[in-house]
């Protein structure tokens, strides 16, 4: 992971009043699986279509190797897409449709007959030659698309929520799929989903996206434990999100009450908000923690257990491997490190969509 | 309980079953029979041979070569509107495609009346032409009328099932082709094309039997003078009242109407190309 392979500088975006990408900076690595992730409507799809050649900006430039490629044709490309729904060519079989870049480049039929049994052993689909789309499940469907793709040694792959029409078991196993291609392959990834546990999975890059603006760019547990705004803390797993007030430094007031943080450099009795994930909210016996509060639910989740904690007014969402039945008396405590401080955001598409005051 | 289900639901197939029969079944049979026999009920291929003769084989070749040529240009006319209508927005292209089956409300005889006003020797057209100081246009009573009022009653038929298809085409699957490094023409050749088989199918079919067929066109654009197939199997149930002869030559076009049902079946078999 070293050069910059793409360079999307200044990228807007509208359909006539609906601005859908708003001044967009960016850049992908070499060898990098990127992430483009956000709820529906962010605008990550259309920052793909233009990567892949089918939407073309209003402003800005996307620069390929060096090279201005913003009007340059899909077909011109070094890059190949893989669609959400695949997008086989229904007329024609599993062979065809994994040689017809290859047969448009005008290869030899030794080598396309070569690529394809090697492509169809990469994606574990080995026989299915002959086969004709229809006749594949959709997880089979995914994978010779991904196959057609390659064939075409593209240098990055885009992935347009290629596992978004699967089930949840099939999801999880192409997931890791995914991952290793990836890393036979040694290409670019780009890939689009509204999942955060497959981004979270997958990606080397996470870039957290809405309403057409960049919220965060991170690996994955920077996006996870240090969210920049509330947007991502809110889009971004489970999270307890308080509008506090941060004393001073390493001290922010939660609900009225004062926690320890190692948190610096916000100023004095400046308005924040502060991220505690449900796992991080340690519960106590009553009287020694920081809080009080009293357990409202309780559910059995498998791994842990997940709790409803009303405390100063406000209910705290709170998993744990201990139990605590509903009606009891608690202590909470949050470990200082365990407490994220981030600003206030200054525009809406940075707001949680929920946010308890 | 599901047995008695499945009885009362084939009940309401009832009365269909027992229109077909009636005004279907029975009279294609009656045709067969009149096909085959003679006047004196004897079994015969004489009717079916009739079709040998030099006018009955020149009026079947007209007909052949007419529909052939009328349903050549309705698929060049429809098929690149329909790639236009297919990329529009829903709205508008649904607005044009009612524009373009408007005619069809109309009975098909009072349009082609019409066209035989307008073509007229001192009809409308050459009335304006006159006007402008250009040449009259003489083709009423030619074939080339014809083939002008078989387009212009069947390009609808071309249109609907064309149009169904091209827009029933992902346009994930263009953009996948595009992006596997076709070009436009290669795109068109090796996947729009292709894909759009069945609608063209269907609408050359739908085209072509009714042209081939047709006998109120000829008259009331050919005059009398130019017969096809349909106009000599008229001739011979209503002038002649020769049943026998007219199922004869009956049975014969059956043979091209069956073999342009097989194509539709072989090629559509999800339907998706009727469009009706």
């Amino acid at each position: 992971m070293s050069n910059k392979l793409i360079d999307i500088v200044n990228v807007s975006k509208s359909y006539g009043e609906n601005l859908v990408l708003n001044n967009l900076n960016l850049y992908i690595r070499e060898n990098e699986f990127l992430t483009l992730l956000g709820p529906s409507g962010c605008g990550k799809t259309t920052l793909l279509r233009i990567l892949g050649g089918f939407e073309s900006p209003n402003t800005g430039k996307v620069i390929f190797d060096g090279k201005d490629i913003t009007e340059l044709a899909p077909n011109k490309r070094q890059l190949n897409t893989v669609f959400q729904k695949y997008a086989l060519f229904p007329n024609m079989t599993i062979a065809e449709n994994i040689a017809f870049g290859l047969k448009i480049k005008g290869k030899s039929k030794g080598y396309i007959e070569d690529k394809i049994r090697y492509a169809l052993k990469l994606v574990n689909l080995d026989g299915f030659e002959e086969r004709m789309p229809d006749s594949l499940s959709g997880g089979q469907q995914q994978r010779i698309a991904i196959a057609r793709a390659i064939v075409n040694e593209p240098k990055v792959l885009l992935l347009d929520e290629p596992l978004g029409a699967l089930d949840l078991k099939l999801r999880q196993d192409m997931q890791y799929e995914l991952i290793r291609l990836k890393n036979e392959l040694g290409i670019t990834f780009v890939y689009v989903t509204h999942d955060q546990e497959e981004a979270l999975t997958m990606s080397d890059t996470i870039v957290v996206m809405n309403q057409g603006n960049i919220q965060q760019i991170g690996t994955p547990e920077d996006i996870y434990n240090e969210p920049q705004n509330a947007f991502v803390a809110d889009f971004i797993g489970e999270s307890n999100i308080f509008s506090a007030i941060m004393v001073e430094d390493k001290l922010v007031k939660i609900q009225g009450v004062k926690f320890p943080c190692v948190d610096t450099g916000f100023g004095k009795n400046k308005p924040v908000d502060a991220v505690i994930r449900p796992e991080d909210v340690d519960l106590v016996k009553p009287k020694k923690g920081l809080m009080e509060g009293i357990v409202t639910s309780l559910i059995f989740k498998g791994v842990h257990y997940e709790m409803d904690v009303m405390a100063n007014g406000y209910e705290w969402l709170v998993h744990s491997t201990d139990m605590f039945p509903v009606g009891t008396q608690v202590g909470i405590r949050v470990d200082p490190f365990d407490i994220q401080i981030m600003k206030k955001p200054k525009s809406e598409d940075a707001e949680a969509v929920t946010i308890e005051e | 309980m599901k047995n008695k289900d499945r009885k009362i639901k084939r009940l309401l197939a009832g009365p269909y079953i027992i229109w077909s029969a009636g005004f279907i079944i029975i009279p294609l049979l009656m045709i067969f029979y009149y096909g085959l026999t003679d006047k004196d009920r004897h079994f015969t291929f004489h009717n079916i041979a009739r079709i040998t003769t030099p006018e009955n084989l020149k009026a079947l070749g007209l007909a052949l070569l007419l529909s052939i040529i009328s349903t050549a240009i309705c698929l060049i006319l429809a098929y690149p509107l329909c790639m236009v209508l297919s990329n529009l927005g829903v709205n508008q292209s649904s607005f044009i495609v009612l524009i373009f089956i408007l005619p069809m409300w109309m009975n098909s005889l009072l349009r082609t009346l019409a066209w035989q006003n307008l073509l007229e020797r001192n009809g409308i057209i050459n009335i304006i032409l006159g006007f402008l100081h250009l040449p009259p246009l003489e083709i009423i009573n030619t074939p080339y009328a014809i083939v002008l009022g078989m387009v212009y009653d069947f390009l609808p038929f071309m249109v609907l099932p064309i149009y169904n298809v091209l827009s029933k085409i992902d346009s994930d699957i263009i953009a996948a082709a595009r992006d596997l490094g076709a070009n436009s023409v290669q795109t068109f050749l090796r996947i729009i094309l292709p894909l759009s088989v069945p609608g063209i199918i269907s609408g050359v079919t739908m085209v072509f039997v009714p042209a081939l067929t047709t006998f109120v066109i000829s008259d009331l654009l050919g005059g009398s003078k130019i017969l096809l197939i349909g106009n000599v199997i008229e001739q011979e149930f209503k002038q002649g009242s020769n049943w026998h002869s007219g199922s004869g030559m009956s049975l014969v076009l059956m043979i091209f109407i069956i073999f342009s049902m097989a194509l539709i079946a072989k090629y559509d078999k999800d339907g998706e190309g009727t469009a009706f």
